[in-house]
């Protein structure tokens, strides 16, 4: 429910101080408008009230129906739907070939599969839980979530947001196609040369893997710009730097890991395409490359990457752990603060991966320092959720078990990475069990406990019903018992000597027993994600109405409908806390002044949200789905010769000149 | 409490860990053993450190705040309390994160010190076994052999490692923990074993097909034993005394192995393949996946492809009648 | 919804189109499908023979399967290498032997006649490998040496060699043909 502006908020955001006056023409700070003469047929969202102003707004930025309709929107709210599906889809694909893998594994010398296919299968494993999954599931929420928790009508940039998704549509379509055709890569997620060089990978399944990386990190950075500025320039009034929600923070942070570490992957696989299709030398070391340049520029990305998957999860778990304890976060800044050294001391860790190649020992121990030395911001924000759920009241449903969860994991999985930082430590464990067993504990009591959480938490905002608060416990303690069971043996397989990416093992190693134990746990994990999606799709036809703010929690994404109308809100809110769904228990303070007719949103400043400025949107097209079919016929025809570089670019040029024609907007009409 | 049990269950299961041939907590050597102790020192450690967190966890689900109280509502007396407790925890993780960076520098340095060893190895990795050459100061005492290395008790003995095709790397975890073989540089790793025994290794870089069953042997004997298996290993191999196995040499010299292997004292002088003057001395081939046995040897060579799909070895077709006495002249070969 | 179904028949005639292309390059076989010794393959080596149509040929039709295949190609790349063709052939330029990557071929230049060749030896010094080289390898061998002159695909062709570098990979020749006899090229000619 919104309200008019009483003085009490006039103290606490002076600057909205001449919109009390009731005056038409707009909002303060705006320069060239605020003078220019405002038409009287132009409708504003201070004129209409009520039914007819939703209605109004609904038909201005909704999207058209049928095919052209679909594949023209810009709707934050749509795209981000759609990338969520589509990374779960990921989610499950990926996860199934990790059953697969473990069907193989549960016996020795087992004949289920030989060495080619669950080599394909292993990197496709790879490759669809960390590029199809594990970056774009973040970068989904951010999607859907950051317009509407700071409180604007869209996402920045929003053609660029749906270019983005329908770039990595294709490329996650393009490798999983690849690999039913038997053209799968398989030379793992990582594809070190010179195994996935010209002279040891023939044919064509190693550019499959390289230009699959092209496709999700053209759409990385992009979904990362969009959100950058959607959070430095689209907030509500009022929010400022210290009242931006703590998941706005962390996909912030995360954004600018991307924007910074993909462009060294994006070279890795470059220049892997090239030694293999133009025969450079890049990595012959007969020829002056090195085989160790590549394990620099992949890790270099590779280690931010897992932080990118990481850190989105920080910001549900702040957002869950906030709501379910009935209290304010304990030790915001420190919150913030850590995200933001978390984001800058990943970029210092890379070399932890190349511990055994034989570098020199003093760098590598530069390495070993600042990988136990991340522990500390991340186990600052480990002692505020602590601390705010010590304080609170804790709520115990199905978000909060999952949150639970990711402790016990995350933290588990921290700290046996703290043994993988020690050099002489992981010259045992590298490569092996051990560190497989890490990284599941890491990111999926990192990324996918909270990710569970947060699809229960937000579930009823997206689609106006509760999920299964039943099913969920049964979900969570099916999760939590089949996860452990599948992957804490295999810290033992690595200490008893059991090395990775083996197709299979021979019997008098001794390594069976604890084989088929976790065979046997990942089958009950995998049946806890199909409970998962059965509770999905039962809830979303059944599931239990609910209304805007059914968990009572503070943020703005609450103070829309449930599932939010096209236009988010009907007037922008104005923000006076960190929580303002909390400090304005009755109504909420409102700003007017957007156009009801035209696509209108507010721009705030970047660190104060002041007011500044009435900016025209863009309207549904087309040509973001054209450009994304045009990029993927440039990338995968690249694949094949060097000359589709060049007639390649001819499409994509045409779509893009399609998409930045320019049309006469309504500001220009003044 | 219920999520404790599946944890119990687990807790009996890490004691299968502490035996094997080929495992890191076995430790049979110098270098394996200060690992070894260091695990245990950063599992107590942290182990203990997760403990503390998650009794802090369970302990924070009490509800302290009545039903009605403002989300905003703090009280200030708790929140400094609160500030001064994680200050505290924060600085516990710093003190423990640097004790224990310190701990590795330590071990760093025990690790990878060069003791001046008489035995200098040069091993070179392919795809998908380990070629081992014995190099010495008379160049008519250097040799070369395959997937086995036997080493004298309580010295130190220096490897080079290189790599003919892809990133390899040899990993013995009783002995030490691995080092990469990457193609166009050469990394060195030392080896001591304290008694005599077997130890298994494996490679430990993801090479390819058969990376699975890249494994080698560490035999440590004797100083005495270690010399009469050196200079067997140096001579030529003894012509078949029997005629059963003289027809087994024939064979072999007709057949595609000469295009690859190489029997000292033979015409056959294949440089690509493991090289089989001594092979049956050797207890394993295939890179440790199958025992030396004739039925094994026959095996092998008819259906390479069965026991290790994708291997470089092709199925060599043989005459029924020339089975045995090939399997015989190759397990001879001692 | 009808879009769904009309995604579902497009997305079926991509996947059938891309596996009749891709399925040939990609297979990666790795046992022999026979014991026996070696395939049959009568070739002639002239295209001369009495009437009007040309001379009877009956090959096995193992051709495309190593020939279409990359993984077969890059194994017959390894071999060339192992077996020290080049000690004679160069890198497919020639030596004491004649060069193998031009359309020169005295004893035919189809895989065929290269398999033959490499079993039977021929004159001149070219050893006979019957009984040294199992006859899968040979067709490797045979595979690689006709992507030398980029008379296979080239998708099928080998890109460069993790080693030094003596001109542009195979797959980045111009493509090939074989022409019976053959054209001395410039590099070869006498000077005048």
């Amino acid at each position: 429910m919104t309200r008019a502006i009483t003085p009490d908020d006039l103290d606490a955001v002076p600057e909205i101080s001449r919109l009390a006056t009731g005056e038409r023409g707009g909002l303060p700070g705006v320069r060239s408008e605020a003078d220019a003469p405002v038409s009287p047929d132009e409708l504003r969202d201070d004129q209409v009230d009520g039914p007819e102003l939703t209605a109004r707004l609904a038909k201005t930025w909704g999207t058209d129906k049928g095919i052209i309709g679909a594949l023209s929107t810009v709707d934050h709210k749509v795209i981000g739907r759609r990338f969520i599906a589509t990374a779960i889809l990921f989610l499950f694909l990926g996860g199934l070939s990790a059953v697969l893998m473990r069907l193989q594994l549960a016996l020795p010398e087992n004949r289920l599969m030989g060495p080619d296919f669950y080599n394909q299968l292993f990197t496709m494993h790879g490759i669809t839980m960390m590029f199809l999954f594990g970056v774009p599931i973040g970068e989904a929420f951010a999607v859907y979530l950051v317009p509407l928790m700071v409180g604007t009508r869209n996402i920045a940039f929003p053609r660029l947001n749906a270019y983005a998704y329908y770039v990595y549509l294709f490329g996650g379509l393009m490798v999983w196609l690849a690999f039913i055709l038997n053209i799968g890569p398989d030379v793992g997620w990582f594809a070190y040369v010179p195994l996935s060089g010209p002279e040891f990978s023939p044919g064509k399944r190693a550019d499959f893997w390289a230009q699959m990386i092209t496709f999700t990190e053209v759409s990385g950075i992009a979904v990362a710009i969009s959100v950058i500025v959607t959070v430095f320039k689209f907030r509500a009034p009022g929010m400022t730097l210290d009242r931006i929600p703590l998941f706005v923070w962390a996909e912030l942070v995360n954004s600018f890991v991307i924007i910074f570490a993909l462009p060294a992957v994006v070279t890795a696989s470059a220049t892997l395409m090239m030694d293999r299709l133009v025969g450079t030398h890049f990595y012959n070391a007969a020829e002056g490359g090195d085989a160790l340049l590549y394990q620099h520029l992949f890790w270099f990305f590779g280690h931010p990457e897992v932080y990118i998957i990481f850190l989105p999860a920080t910001g549900w778990v702040s957002a869950i752990v906030v709501t379910f304890s009935r209290r304010q976060a304990f030790g915001y800044i420190a919150l913030v603060l850590s995200l933001i050294a978390t984001g800058f001391l990943s970029f210092g860790l890379w070399v932890h991966h190349m511990f055994t190649t034989g570098l020199p020992q003093l760098g590598a121990s530069f390495f070993t320092a600042s990988s136990m030395l991340i522990a500390i911001p991340n186990g600052i924000q480990i002692f505020c959720w602590i601390a705010t759920l010590w304080d609170g009241r804790p709520v115990f449903r199905a978000p909060l078990l999952f949150v639970m969860g990711f402790f016990f994991i995350f933290v588990a999985g921290g700290l046996s990475g703290i043994m993988l930082a020690s050099v002489p430590l992981d010259t045992q464990v590298h490569d092996t069990f051990f560190v497989v067993a890490h990284f599941h504990y890491v990111l999926i009591g990192g990324n996918v406990f909270p990710l569970i959480g947060a699809v229960y938490y937000w579930f009823p905002k997206f689609t106006g019903r509760m999920m299964s608060e039943r099913l969920g416990k049964w979900h969570f303690w099916l999760a939590f018992i089949g996860f452990n069971a599948t992957f804490f043996p295999m810290h033992i397989l690595g200490l008893m000597g059991m090395p990775r990416r083996v197709y299979t093992y021979l019997p008098e190693m001794g390594w069976g027993h604890l084989n088929l134990f976790a065979s046997l746990g990942a089958s009950l994990f995998f049946a806890s994600f199909v409970l998962f999606l059965y509770n999905i799709v039962s809830s979303a036809r059944r599931g239990p109405v609910a209304g805007p703010n059914p968990w009572d929690a503070g943020t703005l994404e609450w103070a829309a409908a449930s599932p939010p109308r096209p236009q988010n809100f009907d007037r922008i809110p104005v923000v006076t806390n960190r929580e303002p769904l909390w400090a304005n228990r009755d109504s909420l303070p409102v700003v007017a002044g957007l156009s009801v007719e035209n696509r209108e949103q507010l721009v705030t400043t970047v660190t104060d949200g002041r007011a500044d400025l009435r900016e025209t949107t863009p309207e549904p097209s087309i040509w973001p789905f054209l450009a994304a079919i045009a990029t993927a016929i440039l990338f995968v025809g690249s694949m094949f010769t060097p000359w589709a570089l060049v007639w390649g670019s001819v499409p994509l040029a045409l779509a893009l000149m399609g998409w930045f024609w320019p049309k006469p907007n309504t500001e220009d009409e003044k | 409490m219920r999520r404790a049990a599946p944890f119990l269950l687990l807790a009996v299961l890490p004691l299968a860990g502490c035996q094997g041939w080929q495992s890191a907590l076995d430790a049979q050597g110098p270098a394996a053993r200060t690992l070894a102790d260091m695990f245990w020192i950063f599992l107590a450690v942290l182990g203990a450190v997760w403990g503390l967190t998650m009794i802090a966890l369970l302990l924070s689900l009490r509800r302290r705040r009545p039903a009605d109280a403002d989300p905003l509502a703090t009280n200030p007396e708790t929140e400094r309390r609160m500030i001064v407790t994680t200050s505290i925890a924060v600085g516990l993780t710093l003190v423990t994160v640097i004790a224990l960076t310190g701990l590795s520098y330590a071990a760093q340095k025990v690790l990878f010190a060069r003791k001046d060893g008489a035995l200098t190895l040069l091993v070179t990795g392919e795809q998908w076994w380990w070629k081992i050459t014995y190099e010495d100061s008379q160049p008519n005492r250097v040799f070369t052999t395959a997937n086995e290395i036997h080493i004298p008790v309580g010295e130190p003995v220096l490897i080079k490692l290189e790599a003919s095709d892809v990133i390899h790397a040899f990993w013995v975890p009783s002995l030490t923990g691995k080092m990469d073989l990457i193609p166009g540089r050469q990394n060195q790793i030392q080896i001591q074993a304290d008694r005599p025994g077997l130890y298994r290794g494996q490679c430990a870089e993801f090479c390819g097909l058969q990376h699975a069953h890249m494994g080698l042997f560490v035999i440590a004997e004797t100083k005495e034993e270690f010399e009469r298996w050196r200079d067997r290993q140096v001579s030529s191999a003894t012509p078949p005394s029997d005629s059963h196995r003289q027809r087994g040499m024939e064979i072999f010299l007709s057949k595609p192995c000469v295009m690859c292997h190489q029997v000292r004292g033979t015409d056959a002088g294949g440089k690509v393949a493991p090289d089989l003057t001594h092979v049956g001395s050797r207890r394993t081939i295939a890179a440790g996946t199958l025992e030396t046995t004739r039925g094994n040897l026959a095996a092998w060579i008819l259906d390479p492809h069965g026991i290790k799909p994708g291997v470089n070895m092709p199925a060599v077709k043989l005459e029924p009648d020339e089975v045995q006495p090939l399997a015989d002249y190759l397990e001879g070969l001692k | 919804m009808c879009s769904s179904s009309l995604k579902a028949v497009a997305a079926s005639i991509l996947l059938t189109a891309l596996a009749l292309a891709a399925c040939q390059r990609e297979e990666r076989e790795f046992r022999s499908k026979s014991m026996a010794d070696e395939t049959e393959e009568k070739v002639s080596l002239v295209p001369l023979s009495p009437g009007p149509s040309g001379p009877a040929e009956q090959r096995s039709g193992t051709a495309k399967t190593y020939e279409e295949n990359a993984y077969q190609i890059a194994q017959g790349q390894r071999l060339y290498a192992w077996f020290n063709c080049n000690g004679c052939h160069g890198n497919g330029g020639g030596g004491s032997g004649p060069p193998l990557m031009d359309d020169m071929w005295t004893y035919g230049g189809q895989i065929e006649h290269i398999v033959q060749s490499i079993r039977e030896g021929r004159p001149n010094g070219m050893p006979s490998f019957r009984g040294k080289v199992p006859d899968e390898q040979i067709w490797e061998i045979a595979a690689y040496v006709r992507s030398m002159g980029r008379n296979v695909p080239k998708a099928a062709a080998p890109g460069r060699r993790d080693d030094m570098s003596p001109g542009p990979a195979e797959q980045r020749r111009p493509p090939g043909q074989v022409i019976d006899g053959g054209q001395i090229p410039p590099s070869a000619q006498m000077p005048q």
